[in-house]
């Protein structure tokens, strides 16, 4: 086995926060290319995937197919930039191949899918990545193996009928290692979800399907590890993990845009926004 | 080509004196069969869980109906029922069949091909994740009207890239089917026949094969092309034919996808009379299947088509429904007359 990390996190902090920021660059050298994409949602994630990537999940990035491996399931493909800057970076295939984002004939889709290697299914239907997490969790524990699932959805899969089913079903199977992150970055396609189609209250609902639930800062680092930590001493019942993030994260000039779902970019702002992500915390601006 | 899909009757012609019930429903039609045989899906399930632990089976409430029951006694701790929820049923295969699973879901027709379309399109089939529907009430196999008659699945699910779409005849067949989607690797859906099921094929002497049509009768006059349980009225049908002095071949293709286009075309190159028979609309499965392979080839025979009209069914039992809709030897045997009648040419000037 030759995981580059280890089931619990022994990574600090400072390191995990550096890796985040690699991801958002990562993720502005994409979209650069393209001139557009879904840069909001890929930077506001980059913390979550830094913790799960780079700390909590057991995986080898030379053998995907490693069964005992730790999974993470993707339900919302066109977060995939953010999934594509993690796996670059984690080693799954080169960095360079990052520049072909979206491009005729590449592995990485703007709507990301199983072609790319490290994708445990074709997310991008969306309410589909519960139901296969489910499956997975419930897999991994017949064939008697420790390992986990992590899902990463968004708020307004919430409003897909066949993710309530697929929560009933966590539940009542106690599926206590799949953690399940929901995205609340408050916008989806038409607009925010309270006026699209009311969430609220998120918490409550999870919590009346029978999963153990948490609701912190997504974009903190420290309370997702704690999440990841509290999570684990909760046994019996699947996780909820509610993410409130901001999209465009750590790029403020992106941060304050409107309508932020699909981002389009002025040419003379990408290298604003390199620089602002560059920027540490505490570090004059 | 000629012909065309077969009107729905009219009430008033509707068989007179049959005194069916809905409530057939609940127990199999056998149409009469010599033999029968009890939940052949549920035992050879059992009998390839004997064999591959990595199987297990699902069912979205309808374990008892589907003859998912069998395996589920046999091997409670591989048994996951999800509820009536049909896109979760799915959602959960595709998971446990990517975590090295072989998952066998079952639930009708209407509720996979309908209800759960995009999760076996996307979930399943475009990653060829290794699920295995089985779906019961095929066309007219309930009394149940159109909510529980599986009419239009095969057209739905043979337009899925990469999915193989099974029909089985009988149960020796239906047996033999489980045994090779067991043994597929990648997505299938494949037809239920369930509770006592009639036996057509001498298991010693039939070999289902997933994409391999089998020439059962071999005639010069028509050739009928049937799948899943017409195949049995195919036969009954060809045998009348045979009495009145008219020689039929009979050629079952229980798999709609992968279609075996090389037995088609070796029947139509000898018998350019044919006749599909098939327990579905008569758009999108086997005829369109059929049609689709002769005019690829540039082969015109003339052609009628057994099956479901364009229209939702009406509840009844089935022999009602099977006379309502045309759907006998008896339909079979007409539809051989009419194709192998030389019809008038019309004068285009005429019609002007």
């Amino acid at each position: 086995m030759t995981s580059i990390t280890a089931p619990s996190i022994d990574v600090s902090i400072p390191e995990l926060q550096e890796r985040a920021r690699t991801l958002r660059l990562h993720v502005l050298r994409m979209a650069e290319r393209v001139g557009q994409g879904y840069v909001g949602q890929g930077l506001g994630i980059a913390d979550l995937l830094a913790v799960l990537y780079f700390g909590e999940m057991r995986y080898d990035p030379r053998r995907l197919d490693w069964p005992e491996r730790d999974r993470f399931v993707l339900s919302i493909g066109h977060y995939s930039i953010g999934l594509y800057a993690a796996l670059a970076e984690a080693g799954v295939f080169p960095l360079d191949e990052m520049d072909s984002y979206g491009a005729d004939g590449s592995r990485l889709e703007m709507s990301g899918s199983e072609v790319t290697p490290g994708f445990e299914m074709t997310g991008g239907s969306l309410g589909h990545g519960l139901g296969q997490a489910v499956g997975m969790a419930l897999g991994h524990r017949l064939a008697g193996r420790k390992s986990r699932t992590f899902l990463l959805m968004s708020d307004g899969e919430l409003q897909e009928g066949s993710t309530w089913e697929a929560a009933m079903a966590g539940a009542h199977y106690r599926l206590d290692a799949l953690i399940a992150f929901v995205d609340c970055n408050g916008q989806q396609a038409d607009g925010a979800p309270a006026t699209v189609m009311g969430i609220e209250p998120v918490h409550d609902k999870w919590t009346a399907f029978g999963w153990h639930v948490q609701r912190i800062d997504g974009n903190d680092i420290r309370a997702i590890v704690h999440a990841i930590a509290c999570a684990k001493d909760a046994s019996g019942r699947p996780h909820a993990i509610i993410l409130d993030t901001l999209m465009g994260k750590g790029v403020p000039l992106f941060e304050r845009r409107e309508k932020n779902h699909f981002i389009r970019v002025a040419p003379e702002e990408w290298a604003i926004a390199r620089e602002q992500a560059m920027a540490r915390p505490g570090a004059p601006s | 080509m000629s012909g065309g899909a077969s009107t729905v009757p009219t009430t008033s012609s509707a068989p007179v004196g049959i005194t069916g019930t809905t409530g057939s429903i609940l127990t199999s039609d056998t149409g009469g069969a010599a033999s029968v045989q009890t939940a052949p899906f549920g035992h050879a399930l059992v009998a390839a869980g004997e064999r591959d632990a990595r199987i297990v089976g699902l069912t979205a409430d309808l374990g008892k109906y589907t003859d998912m029951h069998v395996f589920a006694q046999r091997f409670p701790e591989r048994f996951v029922q999800v509820g009536m929820a049909e896109q979760n049923l799915i959602g959960i295969a595709a998971g446990l069949a990517r975590t090295g699973h072989v998952p066998f879901a079952t639930t009708y027709c209407v509720f996979a091909t309908r209800r759960a379309y995009d999760f076996i399109a996307i979930g399943a089939a475009l990653g060829r994740a290794n699920v295995k529907i089985v779906a019961g009430l095929p066309g007219l196999t309930t009394g149940y009207g159109g909510t529980h008659q599986g009419i239009e699945d095969l057209a739905l699910m043979r337009a899925i890239p990469g999915l193989v779409v099974i029909d089985p005849c009988d149960a020796t067949e239906m047996a033999q089917a489980t045994a090779a989607a067991a043994e597929h690797d990648g997505p299938v859906y494949l037809r239920l026949l369930r509770g006592q099921v009639p036996m057509v094929f001498d298991p010693a002497t039939h070999r289902f094969e997933i994409g391999r049509a089998c020439l059962l009768r071999d005639g010069g006059d028509v050739g009928i092309v049937s799948t899943g349980l017409m195949t049995a009225r195919a036969l009954d049908a060809a045998d009348r034919l045979e009495a009145a002095g008219v020689r039929a071949s009979v050629l079952h293709v229980p798999t709609l996808k992968p279609f075996d286009r090389d037995a088609v075309l070796e029947l139509a190159a000898r018998v350019p009379r044919l006749v599909t028979a098939e327990n579905h609309v008569v758009s999108g499965g086997l005829a369109s299947a059929v049609a689709d392979t002769l005019v690829d080839a540039g082969v015109a025979v003339r052609m009628e088509r057994i099956g479901i009209p364009d229209c939702f069914c009406e509840s009844g039992s089935i022999p009602y429904l099977v006379k309502r809709y045309a759907m006998d030897a008896d339909s079979i045997v007409a539809a051989a007359q009419r194709v192998l009648t030389v019809r008038r040419s019309t004068n285009p000037a005429r019609n002007a």
